[in-house]
């Protein structure tokens, strides 16, 4: 059958469209440049040497006990942290959608669980975790009398990526919970099922692709974590501290970069199975929408234990982060209790100010943008057909699986002696402008998603009448697709500030003299025992943080849920 | 009202789609070649799945065809997007945008078309007031109920002026009583305008009241075009005789052929009927009943027994058994008639010059 005609036209309608055409133009070179290129460049020199394709520097690195040490590391870690982060996920959500537990204390302690992964900057629970149970910890030392204790290795790592994480498990969770429907289950109790046995031959089941998702989502963040192995990882070296190390440390950066290779494999191949494997095996067993309400469990034997098991790890979660705010206002810790503002001053007298400016601005110029691009992305993967778009739309959701620290490693062999190292473009290497492309790149996949989830909603008709009217791509964009979706929009603006002025793992290894971020301070300062200034800093982090999500919310109520007025 | 009436003419279009789970190709719409005259009301009729909305969205433009062209008042409109089309579309959804007001709603294509606020204002006045919606201007489009918000969207494509207006079952998501009397409206409006219009349905008494002419698709190919009239009593094929109103079909023979006439033999009988898709003798044909334009009798053409009497109301509802077929009938107004009850035996009483071979 003869297609072509068909492909002409539509290729004559697209390219009558300049706005839409560049727009994807600019897309692809952005994309390609900053995502697809430092990656391509990270590969090159882990096999080029001297201009010949050989696999040295890989041999040499395998052959590192360091590196097979940091890569068994890393998986052990990460399978606990997945492990552990998706079964107290399931128990928060389990308690959430069936157990009947509605006091007004643990609805609360729900709610800041949630909202913890939003706010939280990466190393805070570390922080807390060495103030708690370190040498010099609150309940080791001083309660329990304990001098040599170790919360350093594997296990603090462990407790605090799962404490970190299973929140987002969660949520994950939760939705699935929510969409099942509850006859299904009825039916099986009708038929003289146990609960336990209910539990076990329909909701387990149902769950099954969920868990496994949630599992993989969390190891995969496990792994390309920097920060917290960074703190309290004392001896335990993962894949993401080494790279570090091996840049910073033994300035190998080929090394690194074929250590890295390593890395984004790892990462890349479990988001590939989850994504295109898991996530679709969810969808598939949880269509339905629940058709009414679900009979909660009452009976005293399951909510009681549920219950106290949540209660104590959501107080857990909130006792270290009431923890930073304590640490920076204790004289000294450990040792002296009392209260004193002598860090925040000793904060702001030294770079305080120019830190919390530069983190600021540069995340506050990062985010619009960030917001804008992935809402576009989303329009056009969603809206729009064209060559190109399942290029668009993988790349920018691999950006997703690339950790922080691969990144920072790619851009810097990239871009530091321009592209390809003929020079060109090297001015960028070392600026700020750099720097907010990574914060782009680094919060573009989650924007999507969001993006995309919304767009989905929309009856794709409302496009097409504006266009039937006669507006243009730009304009459909403009008046219809963003004002539809500004709840996203606007929660994307906030995410990827947030996400931006609390990352690390891409910028330690970016950052100059020139540009101080907030997080490289309380890492520095963390390093070397100023737990008190770090606690400082991380305090005043989560209060913008936390502002900033508290004004994303006034924003939504203003603008985003009435329907607008017109123009 | 309308600038300019335009007609529109497909030439041999040909669309082809993807069967998205096996992979094959197939024709949504077949060498399909159409002439609609300005100023006519066209109704594109078929079951789902016949290429009806697929041949109105090549039309607007959100799908290209595969081969052929299309012509809008005489000039090939194959290249152009949508928004450079002289067309306008009624969305089965209504696709009204949320986050505006009727009043922006339909102001929308005109302020793209940068015409002076004043005439905006003028012309969006005027025609709320033709779709009955004078005063609702600063409501939410949420705000209205499906008929209003079913008159915005026809306001909103009317404004333009198009040359050709397009309906995709802007009524189905309207409930009955409200859908006759928004299709009575909206051919009002039409004729009130002059506008070329094509609509597609698969609802046949939409079809039957609104349009000037009726085109039946059926897997991607039209299988007549005619008036209203001329469909019903003069259908081309089974499937329309079947698809436009109910009809039953009896297996005939035939054995002579005059003009429009036929000698046939069904069931052992003997009888001329009209033969207007020219049978030739020895050919195997079907005669075609309507339910309403058959009775039962004591005498008649055709021996059968009743196998259920129903009484609805309006009408007896009878199926009886003639020959191997069941036949339905409707005896409308059956108020001082003999009722027969199930198993008594008749005949089918029908005027052989109303009926035909197909």
């Amino acid at each position: 059958m003869a297609n072509n005609q068909n492909a002409r036209l539509e290729r004559r309608k697209f390219f009558s469209d300049p706005i839409l055409v560049s727009m994807i133009v600019i897309l692809i070179v952005f994309l390609a440049l900053f995502i697809l290129y430092p990656l391509l460049m990270l590969l090159l020199d882990s096999v080029f040497t001297e201009g010949k394709v050989t696999l040295d520097v890989f041999r040499r690195v395998l052959s590192m006990q360091r590196f097979r040490k940091a890569f068994t590391n890393t998986l052990v870690l990460g399978f606990i942290v997945g492990l552990a982060s998706t079964l107290i996920g399931l128990l928060f959500a389990y308690v959430e959608v069936y157990v009947k537990v509605r006091t007004k204390v643990l609805e609360k302690l729900f709610g800041v669980v949630s909202m913890l992964p939003v706010v939280s900057p990466p190393f805070v629970l570390s922080l807390s975790m060495i103030m708690l149970f370190g040498r010099s910890g609150l309940i080791t030392r001083t309660l329990l009398h304990i001098y040599d204790a170790d919360v350093y290795g594997l296990k603090g790592i462990a407790i605090v990526q799962t404490l970190t994480f299973f929140p987002v498990c969660y949520l994950m969770l939760k939705g699935l919970l929510k969409n099942i429907d509850p006859s299904l289950e009825e039916a099986t109790r009708d038929m003289g099922a146990t609960r336990w046995k209910v539990f076990t031959s329909v909701t387990l089941p149902l769950l099954l692709p969920g868990l496994g998702n949630a599992f993989l989502v969390t190891f995969i963040e496990s792994v390309a974590d920097f920060a917290n192995p960074m703190m309290i990882g004392g001896s335990y070296d993962t894949l993401a501290t080494t790279i570090y190390l091996q840049v910073t440390g033994s300035f190998d950066s080929t090394g690194a970069a074929a250590m890295s290779v390593v890395l984004l494999s790892l990462t890349v191949v479990l988001f590939l199975i989850q994504k295109y494997y898991l996530e679709r095996k969810t969808a598939a067993t949880l269509t339905g929408k629940a058709s009414r309400e679900r009979m909660l469990i009452t009976d005293k034997s399951v909510t009681i234990p549920l219950t106290i098991f949540c209660t104590l790890v959501a107080a857990f979660v909130t006792l270290m982060y009431i923890m930073v705010p304590f640490g920076a206002l204790f004289t000294l810790w450990g040792r002296n209790y009392s209260l004193s503002l002598k860090w925040f001053q000793y904060m702001f007298k030294t770079s305080g100010l120019i830190a919390f400016r530069d983190s600021i601005v540069l995340s506050l110029i990062a985010a619009p943008l960030t917001a804008l691009l992935s809402m576009v992305i989303a329009y056009l993967v969603v809206k729009r057909k064209f060559k190109a778009k399942g290029f668009i739309e993988f790349v920018s959701m691999l950006a997703m699986a690339v950790p922080g620290t691969v990144l920072g490693i790619g851009y810097i062999r990239g871009y530091a002696n321009g592209l390809f190292r003929t020079g060109v473009m090297q001015g960028l290497y070392g600026t700020g402008l750099i720097l907010i492309i990574v914060f782009i790149v680094r919060s573009l996949p989650t924007g999507t998603r969001s993006g995309i989830s919304a767009l989905r909603q929309i009856d794709k008709s409302i496009e097409e009448s504006a266009y039937d009217m006669g507006a243009n791509s730009a304009r459909v964009f403009t008046t219809v697709t963003l004002p539809l979706i500004k709840d996203s929009f606007f929660s994307g603006l906030v995410t990827s500030f947030v996400r931006s002025i609390t990352a690390i793992s891409a910028f330690i290894l970016l950052v100059t003299p020139q540009y101080l971020l907030i997080t490289c301070q309380i890492n520095e300062q963390a390093e070397k025992g100023n737990y008190g200034v770090a606690c400082a800093y991380a305090t005043v982090l989560i209060v913008i943080t936390y502002g900033m999500v508290l004004i994303m919310n006034g924003l939504i109520r203003i603008f985003g849920t009435s329907r607008g007025t017109g123009e | 009202m309308a600038k300019e009436k335009k007609g529109v003419r497909l030439e041999h279009i040909s669309k082809i789609y993807q069967d998205p789970k096996t992979k094959k190709e197939f024709y949504a719409v077949k060498d399909t070649t159409l002439d609609i005259e300005p100023g006519t009301f066209v109704t594109l009729l078929g079951p789902s799945g016949c290429g009806k909305t697929t041949t109105l969205r090549m039309i607007a433009g959100f799908e290209s065809p595969d081969e052929g062209e299309i012509y809008l008042g005489g000039e090939p409109i194959n290249e152009l997007t949508p928004n450079k089309r002289d067309t306008a579309m009624v969305f089965q959804s209504y696709a009204l945008l949320p986050h505006y007001n009727v009043f922006d709603n339909v102001a929308y294509g005109l302020k793209i078309r940068k015409l002076p606020k004043s005439e905006i204002k003028q012309k969006v006045t005027d025609i709320l007031r033709l779709v009955e919606l004078e005063g609702m201007e600063s409501r939410m489009t949420n705000q209205l109920s499906g008929g209003q918000q079913q008159r915005v969207a026809l306001a909103r494509a009317l404004v333009l002026e198009p040359g050709v207006l397009l309906f995709d079952e802007p009524l189905s998501n309207l409930d009955a009583k409200l859908r006759v009397s928004m299709r009575t409206e909206i051919r009002k409006i039409q004729q009130k305008v002059g506008i070329t219009a094509i609509y597609v349905t698969h609802d046949q008494s939409e079809a039957m009241s609104l349009s000037d002419k009726i085109i039946i698709m059926s897997k991607g190919k039209v299988e007549q075009i005619g008036t209203p009239r001329e469909v019903y009593y003069r259908p081309s094929s089974r499937f329309v005789a079947d698809f436009i109103g109910e009809a039953n079909f009896l297996d005939a023979k035939v054995k002579e052929a005059r003009g429009e006439k036929a000698l046939i033999e069904v069931n052992g009988e003997e009888m001329e009927v009209n033969n207007y898709i020219g049978r030739k003798p020895g050919e195997e044909a079907c005669l075609v009943l309507r339910p309403e334009a058959v009775l039962l009798a004591d005498k008649g053409q055709l021996p059968c027994e009743v196998t259920l009497s129903t009484f609805m109301g309006a009408y007896q509802y009878y199926q009886v058994k003639a020959g191997e077929v069941t036949v339905q009938i409707t005896d409308y107004n059956p108020v001082n008639k003999k009722i027969y009850e199930t198993g008594e035996k008749a005949f089918l009483d029908f005027d052989t010059d109303g009926v035909y071979i197909l």
